[in-house]
């Protein structure tokens, strides 16, 4: 991997507030187009990274990089690169949607190059998060789901080359989590942008992600896609099956070959058979719990 | 060269889109019409009152210009700048590439007319209904204009450190309302001067009291004030004093304010919100 395609580089990071160690050397890097997703329990650290890498905190130790600068110390032209999804709940409540966007836009203009223009038109913007209909309204007036989505169109209003959303699906429902998602995907697929996004919904992270970064006790403690997280942490598989309407339930490692045997001993009579893989949820119960047990082993030891 | 001239015209933009927003939402008219209504309504059933000569409406105006603009100055940034932090406008701001310059130019901008037009709405209509405001003549406005000019500057900036420091909105108000009571009520704007405990003339309140006395009362009425002037130059210096002051202590703060601002302390203004 070359250094021009790594969109961020995080090594040794640490965070400490007085005693209480919230972030305690975390690596990572993410390639340019890739959608990383950060998991892990409340006051894992999520927040507290993507804090650092937009430039918004400090950090006790450890260097980080985005698109080159450190951003903490990244100019105006690096911020114009970078978009953070904020939730909104009060602010701008009085302007209009499309009149925000307008404005908002109008800060990135100095910045566009050739390969990226700045920034992306107001009424493109409103047809990709779907509020076209209500460019007029005020923000104020928007519903939780469509204040959401305009919030995504903050983000995107100078055309990013990385996006960062903190748990940006928090309190909507199925349907607007949907469109969020198609939002997204659409992103990564035509952009190109590299979007880093904390979530502590396993099947938000399986849908959205190409890799996925678990966070437990201010450490990463487990990287990889979601099919690698569910073999490399939990090889259990269930066969279950219907005989003479009862229903039957294997656990254990061999699914393919139990289910071979099974229907050769009995070549009728088996119905409804289903083999079902471990899911990323108990994958990340085993992981997070693993983390925790030791954890408390190592205090244990300490006192 | 080329950002700067772009964010000056970006922080213009949104000072005058977001005055114009609040002058015309309800809230905003309220704010904007309330306290000169209730002034407007002292003088006017003061109007016909003389003590020694001097309309006793003329007499109250000065002190009801001094309130006017320390509220303003004080409690309305300070307020603006928690409210801004609390509700996430500022983070929003600071996500944007040059956003922070050009809001601190947008705020100035509502800040600055939301003061001019609260001051017209008590000066306008005031003369009107205290016929010999009229009379105070060019000298008397420019005096007027300069007074309220560097008043503002003394005390916009001890309210933009407030803002900067508090953790919400009440905080600003708790915080501005003390120092601004104590400055008002020893400041000679509203009691007679002869009780005056003289550290209020450390204060800007008393000086922009008696600038605005100056400008307004007839030259006679000197003779009651400390010294039996109206000590323009003094006037002018220490208001000056305060500004300079002021102007050089406030960035600090509002770097500090704009470094702390985050996604967090954003929550947790929701959260203290939503649960009170």
């Amino acid at each position: 991997m070359s250094k021009t395609d790594t969109a961020i580089q995080v090594t040794g990071l640490q965070m400490r507030y007085g005693d209480l160690v919230v972030l305690n050397g975390v690596d990572f890097s993410v390639r340019r187009g890739e959608v990383l997703v950060l998991l892990g329990p409340n006051g894992a650290g999520k927040t507290t990274i993507i804090e650092i890498l937009e430039g918004f905190r400090g950090r006790s130790g450890g260097s980080a990089s985005v698109l080159g600068s450190d951003p903490e110390h990244a100019d105006e032209a690096w911020r114009a690169r970078v978009g953070i999804v904020l939730q909104s709940w009060r602010d701008h409540s009085a302007w209009r949607v499309r009149k925000l966007l307008d404005h908002f836009g109008k800060y990135f203009g100095p910045y566009s190059t050739d390969e990226r223009a700045r920034p992306v038109g107001t009424d493109t913007l409103l047809q990709l998060v779907g509020l076209t209909d209500h460019a007029h309204k005020k923000v104020g007036e928007l519903s939780g789901g469509m204040r959401r989505r305009l919030d995504v169109a903050i983000g995107l209003v100078g055309n990013p080359e990385v996006l960062f959303l903190d748990e940006p699906t928090v309190g909507f429902d199925p349907k607007a989590r949907r469109e969020f998602h198609d939002v997204i995907h659409r992103l990564a697929d035509l952009q190109g942008t590299t979007i880093l996004l904390s979530t502590h919904d396993l099947d938000e992270a399986e849908k959205l992600s190409d890799r996925i970064l678990i966070l437990a006790g201010g450490k990463i403690v487990a990287n990889g896609s979601a099919d690698q997280l569910r073999k490399e942490f939990s090889d259990q598989t269930e066969v279950i099956w219907t005989q003479d309407d009862q229903r039957h339930v294997h656990a254990g490692r061999d699914a393919t070959s139990f289910a071979r045997n099974l229907l050769a001993q009995h070549p009728e009579g088996i119905t409804n058979l289903e083999i079902r893989h471990a899911s990323l949820e108990d994958a990340y119960m085993t992981i997070v719990q693993t983390q925790e047990t030791t954890r408390s082993q190592k205090e244990g030891k300490q006192a | 060269m080329k950002t700067m001239t772009s964010v000056i015209r970006l922080g213009l933009t949104r000072g005058w889109i977001e005055f114009w927003m609040n002058a015309l939402s309800l809230q905003g008219l309220v704010g904007l019409f309330l306290a000169p209504t209730i002034l407007l309504a002292l003088l006017w059933m003061f109007r016909v009152r003389e003590v020694e000569g001097v309309s006793f409406a003329l007499l109250m105006l000065p002190g009801f210009l001094a309130l006017q603009l320390t509220q303003e100055g004080l409690m309305g940034v300070a307020n603006k700048l928690a409210f801004d932090r609390e509700d996430g406008t500022l983070l929003r701001a600071k996500a944007l590439p040059q956003g922070m310059p050009a809001y601190l130019i947008a705020r100035v901008v509502v800040i600055v007319l939301s003061a001019f037009v609260s001051l017209m709405l008590v000066i306008i209509p005031g003369l009107f209904i205290v016929p010999s405001l009229a009379t105070v003549g060019v000298a008397g406005f420019v005096t007027l204009v300069w007074v309220l000019a560097l008043g503002f500057l003394a005390l916009a900036p001890i309210g933009a450190v407030i803002g900067a420091i508090v953790k919400s909105p009440s905080g600003a108000v708790g915080l501005s309302i003390l120092p601004m009571g104590i400055m008002i009520a020893i400041s000679g704007i509203f009691y007679p001067l002869k009780t005056l405990p003289v550290i209020s003339e450390i204060f800007p309140v008393y000086w922009i009291g008696l600038g605005l006395r100056s400008a307004l009362l007839p030259e006679m009425a000197a003779a009651v004030e400390i010294g039996g002037t109206w000590r323009p130059l003094e006037t002018a210096l220490v208001l000056a004093a305060w500004a300079a002051a002021g102007l050089l202590l406030a960035p600090g703060f509002l770097r500090r304010m704009a470094r702390r601002a985050s996604g967090s302390e954003m929550e947790a203004g929701r959260r203290r919100y939503t649960q009170s």
